[in-house]
């Protein structure tokens, strides 16, 4: 299967959902790069680009969805969910609007442009805003699938989407592949330990299975594509049947999907956890591949804190 | 405007002047002083400009208004009150829990409230994307209208917003600065001065006119302005110069009334020359 990214599965997806005369799309001066450069080619009218303005995007775009549109705002997460951030609060969440944040560019593997562009923090501040819902899809067939929930769901979404062209997890590009919305997936049942993994973390978890099973650890693998509402079920079985859980994000380790899955555990079932991510720092410039590796991301990574965890059982 | 005209304007208006005050004393809080600034601004949308309807107020077809100075609600909410959206009365249990007149308006709860707002810079933006969806997507004729707070204009989103509209050609939007000169720790011109701003929304592509914003003729005049400009492709800014504290007398241009409550003796000698005013004008 070819590698696609999960933005151009966004742009793709819009060009799907564009017949829909509600539907419209807004950018900041990143078309060609969030890939929403797709729908204005193929529907211009219904398309706007706002010039590098994110904050007044944001809210032009939650005035469009007053008067009835499924508005979709692009732009890369950093200054979408950052910049715009008190626009989606005040002028989206609040009143519950159709406004759908789809999001490019988001974590470490931004690569070169370095920690200015690297959005570490979206996750956690994204899920804090009351009526948000908020995905991190895994690979380009199930980020169709979730912007395809977003279209389809009232009320705001965050969805979050990455440059670099990732493996397919659950499939090619264009199948209606398995997702429902705020139920994690099983990629892999296991006995042993529980990774949950969101977003490129996926892959490299699929990794680390192989690596866990060549040295007969029978590790089990949900993408909790859904950070919220997040699948309590999920987390609360995997406890009580593996006994221990690691997270794995590329994001900050504070706020995001070990946050939430803390939070889940620690009031329900508790049991011995740890996170992969990036610990309370800025990145920095290098290839997805070298800061992937820097930053302790990788199959190998999250093998090694699986076998931690699976100690801490005692 | 007929004499009998304006006259029913300055009642209306009178009216919601005595139940800003209501509203606020009640709730011992609350931004009396841009409340009364804007009152007449107010006052001719809902009675002459805007085509809504209080027994159907999400009407797709119908005007918006979005109160980009959300903190003066108590005057939204009274001309809303007035006008029949809700029972009036509400407004005595303004900002108190349970209530759904929220300190700052709230679309998800308020009848006839077309957009939250109270974070200032966005009502404009969001007022902005109204128009777009009328002109540009649905082919509609409803007009959208805003007003802001000059000190509201210090937000760099108000500038952000006001690029877009001209850049979109949205001469169906038309925007009212209630120009009162002052804001919470002071002047304007000693906060931040906004300069010339009618050379500065000029040059960010509007058409602009300049009134005294407690003159019914001149808002008239203006809306007239607007209507006339519809087709030039430009949106729309009335500068309406503007007494904070309008129609109470120890309240009129003093900072001090930006955001506080009047105590008992105050409320007394601000509703005998509310109710003065009105039964002067009933007569």
């Amino acid at each position: 299967m070819g590698k696609m990214a999960t933005r151009e599965a966004y742009g793709r997806t819009l060009q799907e959902i564009g017949a829909d005369e509600k539907v419209v799309v807004f950018d900041a001066d990143l078309a060609g790069s969030t890939n929403t450069g797709r729908f204005k080619k193929d529907f211009p009218e219904r398309f706007f680009d706002m010039g590098i303005a994110e904050a007044n995007m944001v809210a032009c775009a939650a005035g469009m969805a007053t008067c009835g549109k499924t508005a979709f705002v692009s732009s890369f997460a950093m200054f979408a969910t950052e910049r715009a951030c008190e626009q989606i609060r005040n002028s989206v969440c609040y009143p519950k609007l159709n406004v759908k944040v789809c999001a490019s560019h988001a974590g470490i593997t931004v690569g070169e442009d370095g920690a200015s562009h690297q959005c570490l923090e979206d996750l956690s501040i994204m899920r804090s805003l009351p009526n948000m819902t908020v995905l991190c899809p895994a690979d380009a067939a199930s980020a169709r699938m979730a912007v395809k929930a977003a279209y389809e769901n009232d009320g705001p979404f965050y969805v979050r989407l990455a440059r670099l062209a990732t493996d397919s997890v659950y499939g090619e590009f264009g199948e209606d592949v398995d997702f429902t919305l705020g139920k994690a997936h099983m990629v892999k049942d296991g006995t042993d330990v529980t990774i949950i993994a969101c977003g490129y973390m996926v892959e490299q978890a699929v990794e680390a299975l192989n690596i866990l099973e060549s040295e007969g650890i029978n590790a089990r693998l949900l993408d909790m594509h859904t950070i919220k509402p997040i699948d309590k079920d999920a987390i609360i079985k995997a406890s009580k049947e593996t006994g221990c859980i690691v997270t794995c994000e590329e994001h900050s380790i504070i706020g995001g999907l070990g946050s939430a899955v803390a939070e889940v555990l620690v009031e329900n079932a508790p049991c011995p956890m740890l996170r992969v991510g990036v610990k309370d720092q800025f990145g920095r410039s290098g290839t997805p591949a070298e800061l992937m590796a820097y930053y302790h991301l990788t199959g190998a990574d999250i093998a090694d804190k699986a076998k931690k965890a699976i100690a801490l059982k005692g | 405007m007929t004499p009998e005209q304006r006259k029913e304007l300055e009642l209306f208006s009178a009216r919601m002047r005595r139940w800003v005050i209501e509203g606020v004393y009640n709730a011992k809080s609350g931004h009396p002083g841009g409340s009364l600034s804007c009152t007449d601004i107010i006052c001719y949308l809902y009675n002459v400009i805007l085509n809504v309807d209080s027994q159907n107020p999400s009407d797709p077809d119908r005007d918006r208004f979005v109160l980009s100075k959300g903190h003066c609600a108590p005057a939204l909410y009274s001309a809303l009150g007035l006008k029949g959206f809700f029972d009036v009365n509400e407004i005595k249990n303004l900002r108190k829990i349970g209530s759904f007149l929220q300190g700052h308006p709230c679309k998800a709860i308020t009848p006839g409230i077309d957009m939250s707002t109270g974070s200032l810079g966005q009502g404009i933006s969001t007022a902005v994307g109204m128009a777009m969806a009328g002109k540009l997507v649905d082919k509609k004729s409803y007009r959208v209208f805003s007003v802001l707070g000059d000190g509201e204009m210090q937000e760099g989103e108000v500038w952000e917003a006001l690029m877009s509209a001209a850049h979109y050609k949205l001469d169906n939007l038309c925007a009212f600065l209630d120009y009162n000169g002052l804001q919470i720790d002071g002047k304007v011109d000693d906060v931040m001065s906004l300069g010339d701003i009618e050379a500065k929304a000029k040059a960010f592509g509007w058409e602009t006119v300049v009134i005294d914003g407690h003159n019914f003729d001149e808002i008239e005049s203006a809306y007239e302005a607007f209507k006339a400009n519809q087709g030039s492709g430009k949106p729309f800014f009335v500068i309406c110069k503007t007494h904070k504290g309008k129609g109470v007398s120890f309240m009129t241009d003093d900072p001090g009334w930006h955001g506080c409550a009047p105590k008992e003796e105050q409320y007394n000698i601000a509703v005998a020359e509310l109710d003065a005013k009105i039964a002067e004008l009933e007569g």
